[in-house]
């Protein structure tokens, strides 16, 4: 990539810093140069945020539809997969996925909840009376 | 004034990869003036690729252009014949404890930490990813003075914030991982061209001949066999999350642009002036080219997911074009092993 091809595209990165790429100078050597950003992967970022919307989204509904737990809720508000979840509550992935269910969420103790509350960084209210 | 003076002593350096950077930015701060940061990732082998079959990672493919984390450290810090010192924690205190003795010795130590906590990431940018390092050099009250080598300044975290990133959770957890060079001998001239050249075949090696289809130049061509089926087997809306995924994990901060490939362009533009060798010069040439290449499927895979693109014959051009990045590099390496390169 030559150092005038360096895309300088309005990104995320906007007010938080520029980043350094490796380009060809006139010379035909490399040296280093910031970029704003590349439109080519903010849309792939744009993207993947969408997806995760509309993941947050249908987990909502499945709370109000009651075939979900809000724990499913927070985890996808949270970037979550079950695997990063267990790694901050301590709780098997097998455990989790039956957390999910509304049956068996209406019956757990506060003590569990209060762990998927800190993982949440939310209060256990907020985490008990999330209906969708 | 002990603080001012730790404040003064470390340059903040910003490179285009946090591993790089850290161990650029170390090393130098004990005096290898030499040190760049292509010639770090030269010498730890860090250009690669692989494709991890029946992994997702946020939803998408498990891909990767670049050698596993940690890997450019050691290995850079090895062939130097620098000591280096690592620890990882069970307790947060623990962590915090040696990090604040380290400093209170004036040692700029590196940590790996998430960046789903890191406060001064845009947000767009903070999904659950480990693997991401930066330097802490001093103490100011109860904030940590951060050097993060892909930002363009220093910036600071308090000792509550800087725990939650060392301890974050998931796949590559942390642990408070903390690594610092321990002890420096002088690096002589030849020593630096034993370095480059072991560094070059390390990765002729990775490239060329890692056992199975998945990773080195066989990888790109796994991905692209995989492309092809992507749009009758996942739609043309998750085809092109999987795509947008391909492009973060090439283009993203980070990368230096071209899936690291320009950046290993500079290491063999440096590394031929070191090694007085204008072959090796020459050669990275070949992954410039391969690295407009990537830049040029970004493109196209970007008019996938945009939308703009959704025949089959999209799919088959990308495909053949990383077919093309495959022969590329494939024959690149071929001709830097044929090199037969010694450290004189």
């Amino acid at each position: 990539m030559k150092k005038e091809d360096l895309p300088q595209d309005p990104s995320a990165l906007g007010a938080h810093t520029r980043e350094l790429c490796y380009v060809k100078n006139d010379s035909g050597k490399y040296e280093t140069a910031l970029s704003q950003g590349w439109e080519v992967k903010k849309l792939a970022l744009d993207s993947a945020w969408d997806e995760v919307e509309e993941r947050i989204a249908a987990a909502q509904q499945a709370v109000k539809d009651g075939v979900s737990s809000p724990i499913r809720y927070f985890m996808e508000l949270r970037l979550m997969d079950v695997s990063v979840l267990s790694g901050y509550t301590g709780i098997f992935p097998f455990f989790i996925k039956r957390h999910l269910k509304p049956s068996v969420f209406k019956k757990m103790s506060d003590k569990k909840l209060q762990k998927y509350a800190d993982a949440f960084e939310i209060t256990l209210d907020t985490l008990k009376n999330f209906k969708g | 004034m002990e603080l001012n003076h730790v404040e003064s002593s470390f340059e903040h350096l910003q490179t285009a990869h946090c591993e790089n950077g850290v161990t650029t930015a170390l090393l130098r701060h004990q005096g290898l003036d030499f040190m760049t940061e292509p010639l770090a990732f030269g010498m730890g082998s860090g250009l690669f690729y692989i494709q991890i079959p029946f992994l997702t990672v946020n939803n998408g493919p498990a891909i990767s252009f670049r050698t596993m984390p940690g890997a450019i450290f050691k290995r850079t810090c090895s062939a130097l014949g620098v000591k280096i010192n690592h620890k990882r924690f069970s307790s947060e205190a623990g962590a915090q404890e040696f990090l604040d003795l380290k400093l209170s010795q004036d040692v700029p130590v590196g940590c790996q930490v998430g960046v789903f906590h890191l406060t001064y990431f845009p947000k767009e940018y903070r999904f659950h990813f480990n693997a991401h390092n930066l330097i802490v050099y001093g103490k100011q009250q109860d904030h940590y003075l951060i050097s993060d080598p892909v930002m363009e300044t220093v910036t600071q975290l308090t000792a509550e914030e800087l725990t939650k990133v060392r301890f974050a959770k998931g796949t590559f957890a942390p642990k408070g991982h903390i690594y610092y060079p321990e002890s420096i001998s002088e690096v002589s001239a030849h020593t630096v061209r034993k370095a480059i050249v072991k560094g070059i075949k390390r990765n002729i090696r990775d490239m060329l001949y890692i056992p199975g289809s998945v990773a080195g130049v066989d990888g790109i061509r796994y991905t692209a066999n995989h492309i092809r089926k992507w749009r009758s087997k996942l739609g043309p809306r998750k085809a092109g999350l999987y795509l947008g995924q391909i492009v973060r994990m090439q283009e993203e901060i980070g990368t230096g642009g071209g899936g690291f490939r320009f950046l290993y362009g500079a290491f063999l533009e440096q590394a031929g002036g070191i090694l007085e060798d204008d072959r090796v010069a020459q050669l990275s040439d070949e992954f410039t080219k391969s690295g407009d290449l990537w830049r040029n499927s970004a493109i196209k895979m970007a008019g996938v997911y945009k939308g703009r693109l959704t025949e089959q014959s999209d799919f088959d051009e990308i495909a053949d074009i990383m077919l093309e990045i495959r022969a590329v590099e494939k024959d690149a390496f071929k001709r830097l092993s044929k090199l037969n390169l010694s450290a004189k």
